[in-house]
């Protein structure tokens, strides 16, 4: 039986995923309903979409530490601006998204390490945050809340959406002649060059796609949580980058799996709940998230072990 | 005149100047002293993760230490927690902290090595592991530094705060090992090309594990003197240090894709953080203005610094 290498790829992250799963069932068998599910899942909805929004960026070999910021930013324009005056809303967030495509081309043109211009825009969407709105509030344009709290039969909405957003992802990165391009950047930029493609287009696109999908991670925030405040999404920076390593992905080469980036991000979301199901000490709680980490990590280096002894034989 | 533009480090120096002087410029000379000494006082702290973080960074495209605040935390702690007040025990607190620094640069690269995690990865989840440490050593608690000792961090001798006077001494060792040593000169070399270093019989494995060591130490040092200086330790007290010791060591000039790094800069990229923060703070603005403006003045000083040669990224 052939297996190929992005099938292979995906191994680790599917597998410590049912590993995870099944621990929560195991200890909490109630999780194991519709209701319980829905609940699980629920915040790991934006989660996934912020995570495939830095893969784009960590496909063409940089690096996003704004990404927290900029959900939290656009959290903000969504529960006020998107609801109050939806044609200002969708005309900011419009401009952000050329922003990020505007940061794309100068990073390129004037050769920038894109960690520190990022971690200037961080403070930029922060500040512009605090700006729209100083004090925790807002509401969440009713479209996203009925989108986030509809209850499809069958399947949870959570599920469903991560579902339907790994298999778009995977079209859009994996098979459409724009995500080739964007993957061969990150791959080899000169040979893409040589053959005649032009570069600023694939890094402004890349850009541009993962501030969409950004976006769309702000107003999924907004529509649970019902209101919005300028620190909501900070840790989803560190989160994205762990949750695209996780599912196989790579910092550099255009080595990416849009799938595996979605797992990484349930993957993620479950470990919290699987500790405090464990009853683990609070003090101890997020080093346990840290040990989780590790030991799938290490999981990962078994099964590729395996995989170089397979070839082997 | 010429040489001395082409240094990369000089631009840092330039910024910080010229903020410096729009800040004394607006109090009208009044502040000269008390902002000085304050801006040497709070860039020495940034110096001294920032050197640790620099001879990480020099090892090449994805070297970050991203323990560095978590490390800060708990050594404060445990070795506040140990001298409990005494002066006589201000030493086997400084030994304890760097045991603590120690324990952490070995663990780090236990895991870079034995699960082959990407730097990155595995210095966050081991951060996520130290600080939990440190949430349960501390409780709450809130013990006082060693009375001489908080008197040394926090009084000038000859004008100049001895904080400043000791991060100068640990970057004139620095500077002497970074560019003096063979230890320099072999890590700048694994920076430039692993694969090439170790066919030129480069110990890659023994110069990159000294190198999370020294960092990890360093920022062990720093949270144990940022401790006394503040009067006890805080488990946020690290948090500003993660994002701080990239860009210092960045804006400095260090290439971010490693193998070219100075200590100067570093002095020059923490005294212009510092004093945009005070510079904005003099000027009465807003918290969400200020932020824009210290995330605006980063990329251009990334922009004005990028101009001085190609494929630094």
């Amino acid at each position: 039986m052939r297996v190929s290498a992005d099938t292979l790829r995906l191994a680790v992250p599917v597998a410590s995923f049912l590993l995870l799963l099944g621990g929560v069932f195991f200890l909490q068998p109630r999780t194991m309903s519709y209701n319980g599910l829905h609940l699980l899942f629920n915040l790991a909805v934006p989660i996934a979409l912020a995570t495939i929004a830095q893969m784009l960026i960590m496909a063409v070999n940089d690096l996003d530490l704004s990404m927290g910021t900029f959900v939290s930013f656009v959290a903000c324009v969504a529960a006020t601006y998107l609801h109050d005056t939806p044609l200002m809303g969708v005309l900011i967030l419009l401009a952000a998204i050329a922003t990020y495509a505007a940061l794309g081309v100068v990073i390129y043109l004037r050769n920038l390490p894109s960690i520190v211009v990022t971690l200037g825009m961080s403070f930029v969407w922060a500040g512009l945050a605090v700006l729209i709105l100083p004090v925790p509030g807002g509401t969440a344009p009713e479209w996203a809340r009925a989108v986030m709290i509809s209850k499809p039969p069958l399947v949870p909405m959570a599920i469903v959406a991560s579902a339907l957003l790994a298999v778009f992802a995977h079209l859009l990165i994996m098979r459409s002649s724009l995500g080739v391009l964007i993957r061969g950047v990150g791959g080899n930029q000169r040979s893409v060059q040589r053959a005649g493609w032009s570069i600023l287009v694939a890094r402004a696109s890349a850009y541009a796609l993962a501030a969409s999908f950004a976006v769309a991670a702000g107003i999924c925030l907004v529509g649970l949580t019902t209101s919005a405040d300028a620190n909501i999404a900070l840790r989803y920076t560190l989160l994205s980058i762990a949750g695209v390593i996780f599912g196989g992905g790579e910092f550099t080469g255009g080595r990416i799996s849009p799938i595996g980036a979605v797992i990484g991000a349930l993957t993620l979301t479950l470990a919290g709940s699987f500790l405090s199901f464990l009853r683990i000490s609070p003090d101890w709680q997020i080093g346990a998230q840290g040990a989780i980490l590790i030991m799938v990590l290490a999981l990962r280096l078994l099964l590729n072990r395996l995989e170089s002894k397979g070839r082997v034989a | 005149m010429k040489s001395l533009m082409a240094k990369p480090w000089i631009w840092s120096f330039v910024a910080a100047l010229s903020v410096w002087l729009a800040t004394i410029g607006v109090t009208a000379g009044a502040s000269f002293v008390g902002l000085s000494q304050a801006a040497l006082t709070f860039a020495a702290f940034s110096v001294l993760v920032g050197i640790g973080q620099m001879f990480v960074i020099t090892l090449g495209p994805g070297n970050i230490d991203l323990s560095v605040p978590a490390t800060m935390t708990l050594a404060g702690t445990v070795a506040l927690k140990f001298m409990d007040g005494h002066n006589g025990l201000i030493v086997h607190g400084l030994i304890i902290a760097l045991a603590v620094g120690i324990g952490v640069g070995v663990l780090n690269y236990a895991l870079i090595k034995a699960l082959r995690i990407p730097p990155i990865i595995a210095t966050l989840s081991m951060s996520f592991i130290v600080q939990s440490a440190a949430i349960w050593t501390n409780r709450g608690l809130r013990i006082k530094p060693p009375q001489a000792l908080a008197d040394f961090t926090t009084s000038t001798s000859f004008g100049i705060p001895n904080i400043a006077l000791l991060a100068l001494l640990i970057s004139i060792v620095a500077w002497v090992l970074l560019h003096r040593t063979p230890y320099g000169r072999w890590i700048a070399a694994i920076g430039q090309s692993l694969p090439a270093a170790r066919m030129a019989g480069i110990a890659v494995d023994g110069n990159r594990f000294v190198t999370y060591l020294l960092c990890a130490s360093l920022a062990a040092v720093c949270g144990y003197l940022l401790a006394c200086f503040s009067g006890g330790a805080a488990l946020n007290m690290g948090a500003e240090y993660l994002l701080m010791s990239i860009a210092v060591v960045v804006i400095g000039g260090t290439a971010v894709a490693g193998g070219d790094s100075n200590v100067p800069g570093i002095w020059g990229a923490s005294l212009f953080m510092f004093l945009v923060v005070s510079m904005l703070n003099t000027y009465g603005l807003g918290a969400g203005v200020r932020l824009i403006m210290t995330g605006a003045i980063i990329i251009a000083v990334i922009l004005l610094a990028s101009g001085r040669k190609a494929g630094a990224r």
